[in-house]
């Protein structure tokens, strides 16, 4: 198999979610990306929005599927990962 | 949007709720009585015309990420349940979008046989509450909008740290 291929069935569409700060930096709330990890999934979307964007990411907490994970952890397709800007509800 | 809500609210005892309409502050109080109970606390916590140098804060409006903030909720919940084992009814309700200045954005309501398990616990809740909750505020004032001013960075509900009444901020 071809290298290219064999990424391609590695990797899976992963889906990002933007919220508040860093939702606005981007332009949209919720996108895409074929990633083999967090840290890709990050990586692809600094390259596709940009530099304000860049700039929110290291305060930004990082979870996976509703848990809070480190940048290298792998990631599946259907899976869920979410930058979260500081929190600031309850009143 | 669609009211993000667990629990049958006649009869369980735990209300863990996303609206986006006014709090019902006295159909919570309501709920939560019981006859075992001597102590119903209720916290309101309202959006506030200033917000450090923000001065003639008009509206606030609160974003969340809906799919998880009802299961934080609910560790909170239990998290002061472990605590506080004599509470009785907890609710913490929580509003998204649009808040007018003088309206409640968030309500947390206990009840208990005495008063000051509800206190405590209740104070637990919202502080945690503050710390844990995926959800935003932004602020529209007099000479701009942005997000909320004492932003922190999210925690997790089990290491979030209890705090009695006389450590809590």
């Amino acid at each position: 198999m071809q290298l290219a291929q064999r990424r391609s069935t590695l990797d899976a569409m992963v889906t990002l979610r933007l919220f508040a700060g860093i939702r606005e930096a981007a332009g949209t709330g919720r996108a895409s990306f074929e990633a083999a990890t967090v840290d890709e999934v990050i990586a692809q979307a600094t390259a596709q929005f940009g530099d304000v964007f860049a700039e929110m990411v290291p305060i930004c907490r990082v979870w996976l599927n509703g848990e809070p994970v480190d940048v290298t952890t792998a990631v599946k397709a259907g899976d869920e990962v979410a930058l979260l800007p500081p929190v600031s509800g309850g009143g | 949007m669609a009211p993000e809500t667990t629990g049958d609210t006649a009869e369980s005892i735990t209300r863990c709720e996303l609206v986006d309409h006014a709090i019902d502050l006295g159909e919570l109080y309501s709920w939560a009585i019981r006859p075992e109970c001597g102590a119903v606390v209720v916290f309101s916590g309202i959006t506030r015309d200033h917000s450090g140098d923000r001065a003639d804060v008009s509206v606030l409006e609160y974003e969340a990420y809906t799919e998880l903030v009802i299961e934080r909720f609910e560790q909170i919940v239990e998290q002061a349940r472990a605590s506080w084992p004599e509470i009785v009814r907890v609710g913490i309700v929580h509003r998204l979008g649009e808040v007018a200045v003088g309206e409640s954005s968030v309500v947390v309501v206990v009840s208990s046989p005495h008063r000051g398990d509800a206190f405590d616990a209740g104070r637990n809740c919202i502080d945690v509450l503050k710390d844990t909750a995926p959800i935003w505020k932004r602020e529209v004032w007099a000479e701009g909008e942005s997000w909320g001013l004492d932003a922190r960075s999210i925690e997790e509900v089990d290491t979030a740290p209890l705090r009695p009444a006389e450590t809590a901020r």
